[in-house]
């Protein structure tokens, strides 16, 4: 095993690229991934704690996190699909039905 | 040995996670971050987790991705050449900047009193992954995992909704 240090430069790597991804992207599948990708940067940081420490209770919270990207996912592909058959495109720039 | 198959994971996860957001085409962005998924499926492996690998496995670059691809396929967009492909780029990388000296600085300096539980490795490897978690989610988080197949439902009829043209 490596030190846990690794581990958390990676994690902060991979969180850090998801950040920039939702901010520069205009495509709202491609955000979608890179929040998907910022979600598995907190899980590795979980389960890196978790065997450091000796305590399981970090990977029992990576369960629960997987399970909220997957009604994430299910819930925001619907939303996309549901946008792009009103507006016929998937720029969040289109997305201005509620701006005033 | 292990250094250097840690460097390798490390460079593929980091260079397929900047895939995904510089490639143009949402296909290749996705197969990227499959490729990132099982990067860090391979860290669980090597962080004695091979159950939260497995799961990783098949969650994520299984059923989240297909049901991405699909959705990527099903509207079938037109890569746009002419149209600007990001917007705030600078504004963006430089708080993205900030947020991984900040995590970093944050994560590997700080000083945390955390709770320490008696699972070594040698623990792990004797009983079995799968059993000790399984014993952890049914006995002290029974509670969270019953409140999780609410979440899921609340889930499905959202989407099912959402997507419905009529109801």
């Amino acid at each position: 095993m490596e030190n846990l240090n690794s581990y958390l430069i990676v994690s902060a790597l991979l969180f850090a690229i998801g950040t920039i991804g939702v901010l520069t992207r205009k495509n709202v599948i491609v955000m979608f991934m890179c929040i998907e990708l910022m979600l598995n940067a907190v899980n590795l940081t979980f389960v890196a704690f978790s065997r450091h420490l000796g305590n399981l209770d970090g990977q029992v919270f990576v369960f629960f996190i997987m399970t909220v990207a997957a009604a994430e996912a299910a819930v925001g592909l619907a939303l996309i699909i549901a946008f792009f058959n009103n507006k016929e495109s998937i720029d969040v720039d289109d997305v201005n039905l509620m701006k005033w | 040995m292990e250094t250097l198959f840690f460097l390798i994971v490390s460079f593929v996860a980091i260079v397929s996670a900047i895939l995904v957001i510089t490639c143009k085409n949402p296909i290749n962005s996705a197969l990227s971050l499959i490729m990132t998924f099982f990067c860090l499926a391979t860290y669980y492996v090597m962080l004695d987790a091979p159950f939260v690998a497995a799961v990783q496995v098949m969650v994520y670059a299984g059923a989240i991705m297909v049901l991405m691809v699909f959705t990527i396929m099903l509207l079938n967009i037109r890569v746009d050449a002419t149209k600007k492909h990001s917007h705030k780029l600078i504004l963006g990388s430089i708080i993205g900047f900030f947020t991984l000296i900040n995590l970093v600085v944050m994560l590997v300096k700080s000083r945390a009193a955390l709770p320490t539980g008696p699972y070594s490795g040698e623990m792990i490897r004797k009983i079995g992954h799968t059993e000790l978690v399984g014993r952890e989610i049914f006995i002290n988080f029974l509670l969270p995992f019953e409140v999780t197949s609410i979440l899921l439902l609340v889930a499905i009829i959202g989407a099912v909704i959402l997507a419905k043209k009529k109801i």
